[in-house]
């Protein structure tokens, strides 16, 4: 059985499991936000159970339109707010709350081995962490949040080894639109993803959050990471609740493998509207911008922050932009004050947001006007994204991101950081 | 069950952004979502729509966010069934969820333009274009979610079995 396979197989009382097979799976941990929550509770109370199967496997974080945006924003987190509190479930008030998926794998909420599903497509995140982790709609979610349990179909899975040394300032985002770019939206569609190879060694546990969080732009049910002693460090002293280490067996069926070699891999830019419009920065053309954005659960991380601070060095925002940066979670926030590159940006003349989704999703905190151009480390550049229909969104990492910040076009990090 | 309706035509990756914008995304009322289904990429949809009428794409349709607000905004303007070559699989399973019947056939999709009527017959999966005269077969759903849907949703399907067990 490969890594998805096992983990299902495990949390669904069977030997073995194949793809195309319908399993009712165990769930350890449950997922929604201030959008996904209030439907989900609304289906949760028709089933007409009182109480979640575990209080403390249930998670609610407000992060979307948080701190409120408006009104109906208002009424919805009050919403989520008050079952919360009855229910007693583990809930991430505005202020200690950050994006979801950055939140999860630093409280220690996700572990190696674990199912989680979420109702937030980007639930595949935990991937990274050696979890079978996927988003679900909110009726999926109200029905594990009462039972505990939900219906799956095996997907069938595809290996991506990457060979080779990364070149400097290619991460996890690269890696990523680079494969979606090879594979197209649905090239993994109703699969699992499974990352192996020297490059994915080497890369941090950051970057293997960026990767398993775009499983989903590849149309996959989720991304996955066999755990290493790199996961194994991160989650150490996270949590005292166990965990169990799968690896996927040497005979292990995949639908396709694809091997690369990541040492001819450049830092990428996916053009608008989809991901899969990916190409070398040095092949983006000369395209002038009006924001730059990072942020997110795509790269809202220390890692993204530093690489992009190490690339602004002590350069100013071109006077052409807007540049905005979100870090993923409080934590990350305090870490990179510490750091100084909060104050990096301040002095660049970049503005430093409160964690939230915010702009990503076109929620708030920074929207594009008709005929605005805007690259941001977040991970979806479909149509109106952002804010209008007319305007663009561009998909780069951290490093990409800040030497644009700082030239006002796509630019390569090399253009800058010498 | 058989459904008749006119056909609004989209091309590939149709995403949940274009189905229901995130902006509107504060309220969850399913009449409220459905007066700006698919509003990025067919501003007059909600005009045009009448009830019953079918929603046919080529491949991907509903990839993106995992919003049951994109399903609900579509049943919600009065579509009765969605064809396509594809889906995405969130959509898909938001969609079985809820009541909202898709039926996958690239044969259909290819054959079918916006304006057409078609018939579609949910319990054998068959398309039948009424304007062009050509019929398509859709794949059949597996057991397991067809009691799913037979049950009238997963909220009905999981509250009968909770009752069964002693559970409710
Ligand atoms: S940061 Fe963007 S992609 Fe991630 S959960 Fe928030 S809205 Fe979704």
């Amino acid at each position: 059985m490969n890594l998805s396979e096992k983990i299902l197989a495990a949390h669904s009382g069977k030997s073995s499991v194949s793809p195309g097979e319908f399993v009712n799976v165990r769930v350890d941990v449950v997922l929604s936000n201030d959008i996904t929550a209030p439907l989900a509770i609304k289906e949760f109370s028709r089933l007409g159970v009182r109480k979640v199967f575990d209080a403390g496997r249930v998670v609610i974080v407000p992060d979307h339109f948080t701190p409120n945006k408006d009104i109906p924003s208002a009424e919805q987190c009050k919403f989520v707010r008050d079952f919360a509190r009855e229910q007693g479930v583990v809930y991430y008030e505005v202020g200690q709350a950050g994006i979801e998926h950055v939140l999860l794998p630093e409280k220690g909420i996700v572990l190696p081995g674990d199912v989680v599903v979420g109702a937030d497509s980007h639930t595949c995140t935990y991937g990274a962490l050696a979890a079978f982790a996927t988003g679900m709609g909110s009726t999926d979610i109200a029905v594990a949040m009462a039972t505990g349990e939900i219906w799956m179909k095996v997907p069938q899975a595809i290996k991506f080894i990457f060979n080779g040394k990364l070149q400097p300032w290619v991460g996890g985002k690269d890696l990523i639109l680079y494969t979606i770019g090879q594979i197209g939206v649905d090239g993994a569609l109703y699969s699992s993803m499974e990352f192996a190879g020297p490059a994915i060694d080497e890369l941090s546990m950051d970057g293997r959050f960026t990767m398993a969080n775009m499983a989903i732009e590849a149309g996959a049910k989720a991304g996955v990471f066999t755990a290493d002693s790199k996961t194994l460090e991160y989650v150490k002293g996270r949590s005292s609740r166990k965990f169990a280490v799968h690896r996927p067996d040497a005979d292990a069926r995949y639908a396709m493998t694809y091997q690369w070699d990541a040492s001819s891999i450049e830092p990428q830019v996916a053009l608008p509207s989809l991901p899969s419009n990916a190409r070398p920065v040095s092949r983006a053309g000369n395209v002038e911008l009006d924001q730059v954005v990072i942020g997110s659960c795509t790269n809202g991380r220390i890692e993204d922050l530093r690489v992009a601070g190490r690339v602004m060095g002590k350069r100013k925002v071109h006077p052409g932009l807007r540049v905005i940066v979100i870090p993923g979670t409080p934590a990350v926030y305090l870490q990179a004050l510490r750091e100084g590159i909060i104050e990096k940006f301040v002095e660049a003349g970049a503005v430093v947001s409160t964690s939230t989704c915010g702009p990503c999703l076109g929620g708030y905190m920074g929207i594009l006007a008709a005929g605005e151009k805007c690259l941001s480390t977040t991970n979806r550049n479909f149509v109106g994204r952002m804010g209008s229909t007319k305007s663009e969104v561009y998909l780069a990492g951290p490093a990409v991101a800040a030497a644009s910040a700082v030239l006002g076009r796509i630019a390569s990090p090399e253009e800058v950081a010498a | 069950m058989k459904l008749r309706g006119t056909v609004h035509k989209y091309g590939a990756n149709v995403d949940t952004d274009a189905i229901i914008p995130a902006r509107y995304l504060n309220v969850s009322d399913p009449e409220e979502l459905a007066k700006h289904c698919m509003e990025d990429i067919d501003a007059d949809f909600v005009a045009r729509v009448r009830k019953g009428d079918i929603i046919v794409a080529t491949t991907n349709f509903g990839c993106g966010s995992s919003r049951e607000h994109a399903p609900v905004a579509i049943k919600a303007s009065g579509i009765s069934c969605v064809v396509a070559a594809s889906f995405a699989r969130i959509f898909f399973r938001n969609a079985i969820n809820i009541g909202l019947p898709l039926l996958e056939s690239a044969e259909a999709a290819d054959g079918c333009a916006g304006g057409d009527v078609v018939d579609v017959d949910l319990a054998s999966g068959t398309i039948k274009n009424v304007t062009t005269g050509k019929t398509y077969h859709a794949a059949a759903y597996p057991a397991f979610l067809l009691d799913i849907i037979s049950s009238g949703g997963l909220i009905e399907q999981t509250r009968m079995k909770l009752q069964s067990a002693g559970k409710l």
